[in-house]
């Protein structure tokens, strides 16, 4: 039965919906700026992690390793663009 | 009449016409030239619609070596015009077109080929690999390149060249500072022949990863092959931002949005800042294949096993990382806080150390060893000082405080190619006199070749030390002309003396070819040189399929192995072997990708939606395709050994 139906699938689906409404009521809902960012960041990891483990099935075969190697690795380097152009062209002009 | 006005130069001059006829006679007499010798089923077969890497990789050496001598002549034009003050061979506008073609040619459309042609040629052959991963897409990277790079060379006779600078930044390069078309040309060209490219990243790093003889494991690699995935891995995260930037900066300049401009929300800062986030990784992506090819050379001629393989690549795993950590210290003088600059400061200063790394180890490969003073090795070993210099005035325009001084002078120009000529184009160098053999069979003469590569370093000497003290004296780059009271005049005469010298270098180079063809001999074995890695394994010339058995291998010196140590590289039976077919498909796709930038940059949208159909029309007939390769039988195999080695 296990194999038959997906459940951690059907799970991974619920959660991303569920991620994806509590984003969209930041536009509904009369929140702060900072409390509205927060939400969309944290929502929006959490629901790019989900979608490469879940659906696109990160780290069930063998090639796991170099897998995650590559997503942290870009994860660093996005981080790091981000923060960087951020401190450079924002935070300390 | 209208309609063709756009197509119109505005700023022409006697050159320009007279580069038009050029260009014009040359193709009617290829054309030509085609027709009458009946050339065109055999162009179309053999190389057109190749998919074969070693092909492939020679029409990426040709194209390089043709866009060599096209920046070529912008730069000595540059340094003709800077020999005196206020000399009026060049106007502004002119000098203006010029540097910018120059750099833009230079580093995306003769190092950047030219590092594409030693991976395509070298990498499946130095793995023991049949072809890449995925030879069609690699047909494909390179045609989009080469429309990329012929699309880009019109610009100077059809609507104008870019003038805003191979940096390209805004707002200089929007439309209210820079209205001719020429900036269009820059991000439209640009960008189909920065798509090939990364597809060329994907391709390579999963050839590397998937596609090793049975035995070689990451750490038995090869360590050109080490520093081809390094720089594919650095690409393929590198290219999507030069790709993203190029379409804001289109759709600022022709469809009218506000990314880069001063006014409604714009902030024209982040082109700059973008690019360097492309830009740096982008010089690491061009040295460190050939810091591999340098690592090759100095083994093979030193007669004795590279020093330290670990921490080459260890040190070359942190370079990738780093050079992605660095970008702003190309801005220094934007105007952000102290603490930035520092930052910044400081993670440029690391990254001299991994590249020190590599530095020590090449001088520890020499050492003990039995050298042999062949062309290749002579490039090398002026690499060595030669390179170091322009790294130590790196890490000096790396100190943000006192980049202040050095910015925008010619101090940062001589820095860069000081890099670079050393660095990037005497690996080339060393990398053509070393595969050529491989390649067609014969060697370049080493005569010529030492003469050429002593002129090229006196030349390079004499061209750039000069721009240092010019720089630290005030002089500023990308100006078209100088007063004389400035006092530049004796330093800028010398450097087009040292121009001219190395012109006459490379003037050499293409003699030698010629001289070589002609006179040197073809009776040489598959491993003229001694080396070590599995390419001098197999005949020459290769065969299409490189091995009729696939090597097996033990350490990263496979045929050294094979050679004094009793190792067996080639075990077994011929089988039978699945080869890819070609196709015309790349070439005809990237034709059309011609016409749609073309069409773009003069902003004639009916074309544009046709060719864009038509480039999808191109991908649905491959995907629907039904192509499983075919099989070249064991009886043909055996008659293609037994030829080649009776030659
Ligand atoms: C030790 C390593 C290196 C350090 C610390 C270093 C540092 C720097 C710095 C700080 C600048 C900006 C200076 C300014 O704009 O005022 C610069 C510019 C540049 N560097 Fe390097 N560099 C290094 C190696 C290289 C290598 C290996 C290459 C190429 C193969 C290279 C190519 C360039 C280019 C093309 C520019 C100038 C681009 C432009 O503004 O047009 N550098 N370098
Ligand atoms: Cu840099």
């Amino acid at each position: 039965m296990s194999q038959l139906f997906p459940m951690k699938q059907v799970l991974g689906f619920v959660f991303s919906i569920l991620l994806t409404t509590v984003a969209l009521a930041v536009y509904f809902l009369d929140m702060s700026f900072a409390a509205g960012m927060t939400i969309l960041l944290v929502t929006a990891f959490i629901q790019a992690g989900l979608q490469l483990v879940v659906f696109m099935h990160a780290g069930e075969t063998k090639d796991k390793g170099a897998i995650y190697t590559n997503v942290f690795y870009g994860l660093i380097i996005a981080l790091v663009t981000v923060f960087g152009t951020l401190l450079a062209m924002i935070w300390d002009m | 009449m209208d309609f063709f006005d756009r197509f119109a130069v505005p700023h022409p001059s006697l050159a320009i016409y007279a580069s038009m006829a050029a260009i014009g006679l040359t193709v009617i007499a290829v054309f030509a030239g085609l027709t009458y010798f009946k050339k065109w089923g055999y162009l179309w077969r053999e190389w057109l619609t190749t998919v074969d890497h070693k092909r492939i990789g020679i029409m990426y050496l040709l194209s390089a070596l043709l866009m060599l001598f096209r920046g070529g002549v912008d730069a000595i034009m540059m340094r003709a015009q800077l020999a005196v003050p206020e000399n009026t061979l060049l106007d502004a506008q002119h000098y203006n077109e010029i540097f910018t073609t120059h750099g833009i040619v230079m580093i995306l459309f003769m190092a950047m080929p030219f590092i594409m042609f030693f991976m395509n040629f070298v990498v499946p052959l130095q793995i023991g690999a049949r072809d890449v991963a995925f030879p069609r897409l690699n047909a494909l990277s390179f045609w989009l390149f080469f429309m990329g790079a012929m699309l880009f060379n019109i610009s100077f006779v059809v609507g104008g060249s870019p003038d805003a600078g191979w940096t390209s930044y805004f707002p200089l390069a929007g439309t209210e500072f820079s209205k001719s078309v020429g900036s269009n040309y820059y991000m439209i060209a640009i960008q189909i022949a920065g798509i090939g490219t990364l597809m060329t990243g994907i391709n390579f790093i999963t050839t590397i990863l998937k596609m090793r003889a049975p035995g070689m494991t990451l750490m038995k690699m090869p360590m050109f092959t080490w520093s081809a995935l390094i720089a594919n891995v650095i690409i393929v995260f590198a290219f999507p931002v030069l790709a993203v930037l190029l379409a804001m900066g289109t759709l600022d300049r022709q469809i009218g949005t506000h990314f880069f401009t001063m006014d409604n929300g714009g902030m024209d800062m982040l082109w700059a800042n973008i690019f360097w986030v492309w830009g740096h990784p982008e010089v690491y992506i061009l040295i460190l294949p050939a810091f591999g090819i340098y690592s090759e050379v100095i083994s093979t001629f030193a007669r004795r096993n590279l020093y330290g393989y670990k921490s080459m690549v260890g040190s070359m795993v942190l370079i990738s990382l780093l050079s992605f950590f660095v970008w702003l210290h190309h801005f220094f003088t934007m105007g952000q806080g102290a603490l930035t600059n520092s930052i910044f400061s400081i993670t440029t200063m690391a990254i001299a150390v991994p590249t020190g790394v590599k530095i020590f180890n090449w001088l520890l490969t020499l050492r003990k060893g039995k050298i042999v003073f062949t062309t290749p090795m002579l490039y090398s070993m002026l690499f060595i000082p030669l390179f170091t210099l322009g790294g130590v005035t790196g890490v000096m325009l790396g100190m943000s405080a006192a980049d202040y001084q050095y910015h925008n002078t010619m101090f940062l120009v001589a820095h860069f190619h000081n890099v670079i000529i050393p660095g990037v184009v005497y690996a080339m160098l060393a990398g053509l006199h070393y595969y050529w053999p491989k390649m067609f069979g014969f060697m370049l003469n080493e005569k010529i070749g030492k003469w050429t590569a002593w002129l090229l370093s006196i030349g390079f000497v004499l061209a750039f030390m000069p721009m240092y003290i010019s720089g630290l004296d005030g002089q500023a780059r990308r100006m078209y002309t100088y007063s004389e009271a400035a006092g530049f005049g004796a330093m800028n005469m010398i450097s087009f003396v040292g121009a001219a010298i190395m012109a006459i270098g490379f003037v050499l180079i293409v003699y030698n070819i010629y001289y070589s063809t002609r006179y040197e001999t073809r009776d040489i074995s598959n491993d003229p040189w001694d080396a070590r890695t599995l390419e001098w394994s197999t005949h020459t010339p290769v065969p299409e399929y490189n091995f009729a058995i696939l090597p097996e291998v033990r350490s990263n010196e496979a045929l050294w192995d094979a050679k004094k140590n009793g190792h067996v590289l080639f075990k077994g039976e011929y089988e039978k072997i699945h080869m890819p077919n070609n196709s015309g498909i790349p070439f005809i796709m990237s034709c059309i990708f011609f016409v749609w930038g073309f069409s773009f940059i003069f902003s004639l949208w009916i074309p544009v939606i046709l060719t864009t159909i038509g480039i999808f029309i191109c991908m649905a007939l491959r995907s629907f395709e039904q192509d499983h390769g075919r099989y070249i039988s064991v009886k043909e195999i055996e008659e293609t050994e037994t030829n080649l080695r009776g030659a």
